[in-house]
């Protein structure tokens, strides 16, 4: 092992200008990756803020006496799809109403009863938030007898879902195309590193060499770059999202996760393109 | 040790042996001579499998090339020293680096790495430049830093391709005296030539293609000139 660190270390030193050349593409390959998942990540996250707001209201009969309404609410908490369930009593929603569309302050006022239903508003959680479990949840809720109707906006929900696959499929589809446009580009690279020693995989031949030995501080050497070329790139993303911030709008940036898995990734595209060019020079010559 | 037995090798442009058989003893000195274009090279290629023949058999060492499997080959080359006309050096390791880096890929302990480079650069003449690199050397200085590279595996045999073709006589002169020693410690030198001079100032075993084919082996001529035993 301590071999395959020095031979690594040599080949750095040894071709300066070919390393920092071959790290410099890969992070310009992958900032361009990078940037598309800036603009996705930012996507995903508004689509996630508008959907926030689905909720499925059940509004209820008058007169239900409030202990029936206590046992159902704890039964309606139990629904996998649920994150919490409130009641807002009459008097709450007539609050809502006057706060809410100050518009029709002059009807409000000259009310002599309330005509607003208490109801039952429930919120589901984050991955249940689409029409088909909005539905789901709203066909269960009416099979209470107090409850009169339930509304979910299903014409809006279904909006969104449809937004949200158009995002999803313009995101594997496009991010596909760049991640396998840096592959070509990082592996290109690397067959380069790759060529500038083949004099050298040569003579390691002659010289009684293992194909597994020769392979290994290409391996590493690849895993290095792809590491180095990914921090890079996260850099220049981090770079781009300070002047977007500054000059256009708010953005978001990559959580912790997102941005080791982004230097991950360069990693896995260097060591995968350091076996696929080393493996096919061996078997060229 | 060496032995060819009925090969021949086609690329797809011809034929560069046909029916090629002859025996290189353990320990012994021998010439490979013709004009370029003989086969000489390429019956070097099969002996340290840089090529397969495409039918009959090479054996060297107790490997053969119709049942040698790939993962072996390394394991034959490590018997074999392979010296080249172009040296083949790397340029961007010292004398003593390029040496060791044929023990290193064998995975030789550390420890044992240093003087065994020492020895062989002293048995080649060149233990005063071994941290120079090949670019401060003359060429006959490169060619013994790649003769010691070939002998610090204590090999069986050491294959020479055109060893002198690069070198001035003089040079030419101390790498064939070089090879002679070696020879003389035990190791055997199979060396591919066409320089007539250096192949007449040796009684050495002699075999000499024209056209991919055996045109003279002096092995072959001694045995026919013995009289049969009564």
């Amino acid at each position: 092992m301590n071999l395959v660190l020095r031979e690594t270390v040599l080949a750095f030193r040894r071709a300066p200008l070919l390393s920092a050349l071959s790290i410099t593409t890969i992070a310009f390959s992958l900032f361009v990756f990078g940037l598309f998942g800036l603009v996705t990540v930012n996507i995903q996250r508004q689509i996630g803020t508008v959907a926030e707001r689905v909720e499925v209201v059940g509004y209820l009969r008058r007169g239900v006496p409030s202990e029936t309404i206590t046992v159902a609410m704890s039964d309606i908490q139990a629904f996998p799809e649920v994150q919490s369930v409130t009641l807002v009593t009459e008097a709450q929603a007539l609050a809502r109403a006057r706060r809410e569309l100050p518009e029709f302050q002059d009807i409000f006022q000259d009310l002599e009863a309330n005509p607003l239903p208490a109801s039952l508003d429930l919120r589901l959680k984050p991955e249940f938030r689409d029409a088909r479990h909005a539905s789901l949840v709203a066909d269960r809720l009416r099979g209470f007898d107090f409850v009169d109707d339930v509304r979910f906006g299903s014409d809006w929900v279904a909006k969104l879902d449809h937004l949200r696959n158009i995002a999803g499929a313009v995101g594997v589809v496009v991010g596909a195309a760049f991640a396998l446009v840096a592959i070509i580009i990082i592996g290109t690279t690397i067959r380069m590193a790759v060529l500038h020693r083949s004099s050298e995989i040569a003579i390691m031949r002659l010289v009684g060499a293992t194909d597994g030995f020769i392979r290994r501080p290409f391996l590493l050497e690849g895993l290095v770059k792809g590491l180095l070329g990914g921090a890079f790139a996260l850099g220049l993303c981090y770079g781009a999202y300070g002047l977007v911030n500054t000059y256009l709008l708010h953005a978001d940036f990559f959580t912790t996760g997102q941005a080791l898995a982004g230097i991950g990734i360069g990693g896995l595209i260097g060591l995968v393109g350091s076996l696929v060019s080393i493996g096919r020079h061996l078997r060229s010559v | 040790m060496i032995k060819f037995n009925h090969v021949t090798k086609e690329y797809p442009k011809g034929a560069a042996l046909i029916d090629v058989s002859f025996h290189v003893p353990k320990g012994e000195f021998c010439f490979l001579t013709g004009h370029s274009g003989a086969g000489k090279t390429t019956a070097l290629k099969l002996i340290y499998l840089a090529d397969q023949p495409t039918s009959g058999d090479v054996r060297v060492s107790g490997f053969s090339s119709t049942r040698i499997a790939p993962r072996e080959i390394p394991r034959l080359r490590r018997r074999l020293g392979i010296v080249f006309q172009d040296f083949r050096l790397l340029e961007d390791r010292t004398a003593e680096e390029n040496v060791a880096f044929a023990l290193e890929v064998t995975g030789a302990r550390r420890s044992s790495i240093g003087p065994r480079v020492m020895r062989a650069l002293t048995q080649v003449g060149l233990a005063g430049k071994a941290h120079q690199y090949p670019r401060e050397l003359s060429g006959g200085e490169q060619q013994r830093v790649a003769i010691a590279r070939a002998l610090v595996n204590d090999p069986v045999v050491l294959l020479a391709d055109e060893p002198t073709g690069n070198l001035d006589e003089r040079a030419t002169r101390g790498i064939f005296q070089l090879l002679r020693d070696i020879n003389a410690a035990g190791t055997a030198v199979l060396m591919a030539t066409h320089d007539l001079d250096l192949v007449k100032s040796m009684d050495a075993h002699l075999i000499e293609l024209q056209h991919g084919s055996v045109a003279y082996d002096s092995a072959e001529d001694a045995g026919a000139a013995e009289p049969e035993a009564p």
